[in-house]
């Protein structure tokens, strides 16, 4: 574990980056820094290696003081990924991947084969081995950093703003690669971001920094959003933070409709047997079972349904393993008002009205208020 | 009565190719000049652009000392060195010398002080060391800059060696001093064909040089 024992920075002007931080960061999950611009939230991750030295407080790896080692040594045990990735232009993708290695003795083959095997777990294809930096996208450079700090199999990681310059969609599969690169390593995460939403996204835990460098909350994201600490917590989250914080609860809850489901060459008795349905349209399927689009109201009384005149579906969430975030999106989108819910393979596997999510929102809710979770086990989120 | 009758005329007379006036004999005498010069120029200016950069400081320092090099008239140093130690190979190297540094350092110290600072700050953050760095991280990106300064300072010694015959030395000059005073103007323009040749030469090394050091992945700014 890694301790921050009432850390101080201030610079010789007299500028106070941090002041008497302290925090404890656990083993084998992402901790994330956020805050403003000014919070000292990445002077306080450069002085995990020390690339800033704390003017007060001493920071404890496994119990130990960082100065108790060589600082080369102490870096050469944590990955380091920054912003713009940082590679060295003169150096082929492998080459880059296989530093540490090598500054630790590694020989040629046994690093290159190393930096390889790396260039497979974040996604690089191998054809990038001999290319050199300026031959990829600002994301696929991001994935090279990622491999980089990877690569001598460091139990920590420091992430200062790693894809703060990367287009949103990048973005997005930057993070998703991450936890799930998160999930099969298990390394001790630090990770600084000014973008709050990416914090809840990735943190088993989120340090909220304040101007000045001052701890405002360091919680679970769930409980962040449920209870922020204070006015500038409640302030840096954002206005939709109630809507953020169903991305924690599963949609596994929901109820689903299915009868209002008619495959598309569904008879006129197949049809009106749906007589019964509590939805006022009909979810048309096409015949693999994937959803076309709503009928028109009328379709019931008539009888029949117009593959031409379908009413668009807006977008599915997946039945279980979307959040109810991701159900309450569709229902929003959807004309109709109600959410269509796929299954994995994308075939239809039922409806469920605005009013039903609200329900398991409610449900949900006072669930989560019977059991305040438990700090460390809080790690459980759904993602979408 | 034109240049190219006096190059031909200079080049094919087989008395400019034997013996110790010959052709091969000087062109070779002035290469010696001038890799000397170079070599000690690139031995003072290269470490100390190189750390100076690395560092970012000394910068003012290094433009003073620059700007006071450029203004020095490399003729009028030559006649105070050779009065101060008499004639000889120091008295020579000294002014070519201080005429070459500058641009050496000067291009060294940008070059290494205009590297991306994320690369470096990547690299110390994963425990490189500062050497390691300077050496492996911004040396390599900083090449091409660093070889048109020494490219620049070379084609100037290159130049500016003819200035040994003055002080009875050999080389090219030999050529172009004495043809002056003879008024063999075929030797004087001969002579300075053989420069400006050489001068040629040493922009092609450069070239064929930075083609195999510098790495394919650094895109090249010059």
């Amino acid at each position: 574990m890694i301790r921050i024992d009432s850390v101080t920075k201030q610079y010789p002007d007299g500028t106070v980056a941090v002041d008497r931080l302290s925090l404890d960061i656990p083993d084998r999950a992402i901790t994330v820094l956020v805050g403003p611009s000014g919070c000292g939230k990445t002077t306080t991750l450069r002085m995990i290696n020390r690339m800033v030295e704390p003017s007060e407080g001493t920071i404890l790896i496994d119990g130990v003081d960082s100065r108790q080692q060589p600082v080369n040594t102490l870096r050469r045990s944590m990955g380091y990924v920054i912003q713009n990735a940082g590679l060295f232009q003169h150096r082929t993708i492998v080459d880059n991947i296989a530093t540490v290695p090598r500054m630790l003795g590694w020989s040629k083959d046994k690093a290159r084969a190393r930096a390889r095997e790396l260039m497979e777990r974040v996604g690089l294809d191998a054809s990038f081995a001999k290319r050199y930096p300026y031959q990829l996208s600002g994301g696929q450079q991001q994935r090279v950093g990622v491999a980089r700090a990877l690569a001598a199999d460091p139990p920590v990681l420091l992430m200062d703003e790693p894809f703060s310059a990367v287009d949103p969609v990048v973005r997005k599969g930057l993070q998703d690669e991450l936890l799930r690169i998160q999930a099969e390593l298990g390394k001790t995460i630090v990770f600084v971001t000014h973008d709050i939403d990416e914090a809840v996204k990735l943190g088993t835990m989120v340090a909220v920094l304040r101007t000045g460098g001052r701890l405002a909350q360091f919680a679970p994201p769930a409980e962040l959003l449920s209870d922020p600490a204070d006015a500038f917590v409640e302030d840096f989250l954002g206005a939709d933070r109630g809507i953020r914080r169903l991305s924690f609860f599963s949609s596994a809850g929901l109820e689903l409709l299915t009868t209002p489901i008619v495959a598309i060459d569904s008879t006129a008795e197949q049809i009106a047997a749906r007589g019964a349905t509590a939805a006022p349209y009909l979810l048309v399927t096409g015949l693999d079972g994937r959803p076309l689009g709503w009928s028109e109201p009328g379709a019931l009384t008539a009888g029949r349904v117009d593959a031409d005149r379908l009413l668009p579906y807006g977008r599915p969430f997946v039945a279980e393993r979307d959040s109810l975030r991701a159900a309450l999106d569709c229902a929003v989108l959807s004309p109709t008002g109600w959410a269509v819910a796929v299954d994995a393979e994308g075939r239809a596997a039922g409806v469920v009205s605005q009013a039903a999510i609200g329900e398991a929102i409610r449900g949900a809710h006072a669930a989560g208020r019977e059991e305040q979770p438990a700090p460390a086990e809080t790690a459980q989120k759904v993602i979408r | 009565m034109n240049v190219i009758n006096f190059v031909n005329a200079f080049f094919s007379d087989s008395a400019h190719w034997h013996g110790y006036d010959g052709i091969p004999t000087r062109l070779w005498e002035h290469v010696q000049y001038s890799l000397e010069a170079l070599a000690l120029a690139a031995a003072i200016g290269l470490p100390i652009g190189l750390i100076t950069g690395h560092y970012g400081r000394g910068g003012n320092v290094l433009s003073l000392v620059a700007t006071a090099g450029r203004a020095l008239p490399t003729f009028g140093l030559l006649v105070v060195t050779t009065i101060l130690l008499g004639f000889g190979m120091l008295p020579v190297m000294i002014p070519l010398v201080v005429l070459a540094v500058p641009p050496i350092l000067v291009t060294t110290y940008e070059a290494v002080r205009s590297v991306d600072p994320s690369p470096v700050d990547a690299a110390r953050g994963m425990g490189m060391g500062e050497a390691g760095i300077l050496l492996r991280v911004e040396l390599p990106v900083a090449l091409p800059l660093i070889f048109g300064g020494l490219r620049s300072a070379a084609i100037q010694i290159v130049s500016t060696a003819t200035i040994a015959a003055y002080v009875s030395l050999g080389g090219l000059g030999r050529y172009i001093v004495d043809g002056l005073y003879q008024h063999d103007y075929e030797k004087v323009v001969g002579g300075a064909t053989l420069v400006a040749g050489m001068a040629l030469a040493t922009l092609a090394v450069f070239w064929a040089a930075a083609k195999v050091t510098v790495s394919p992945g650094v895109r090249r700014s010059n």
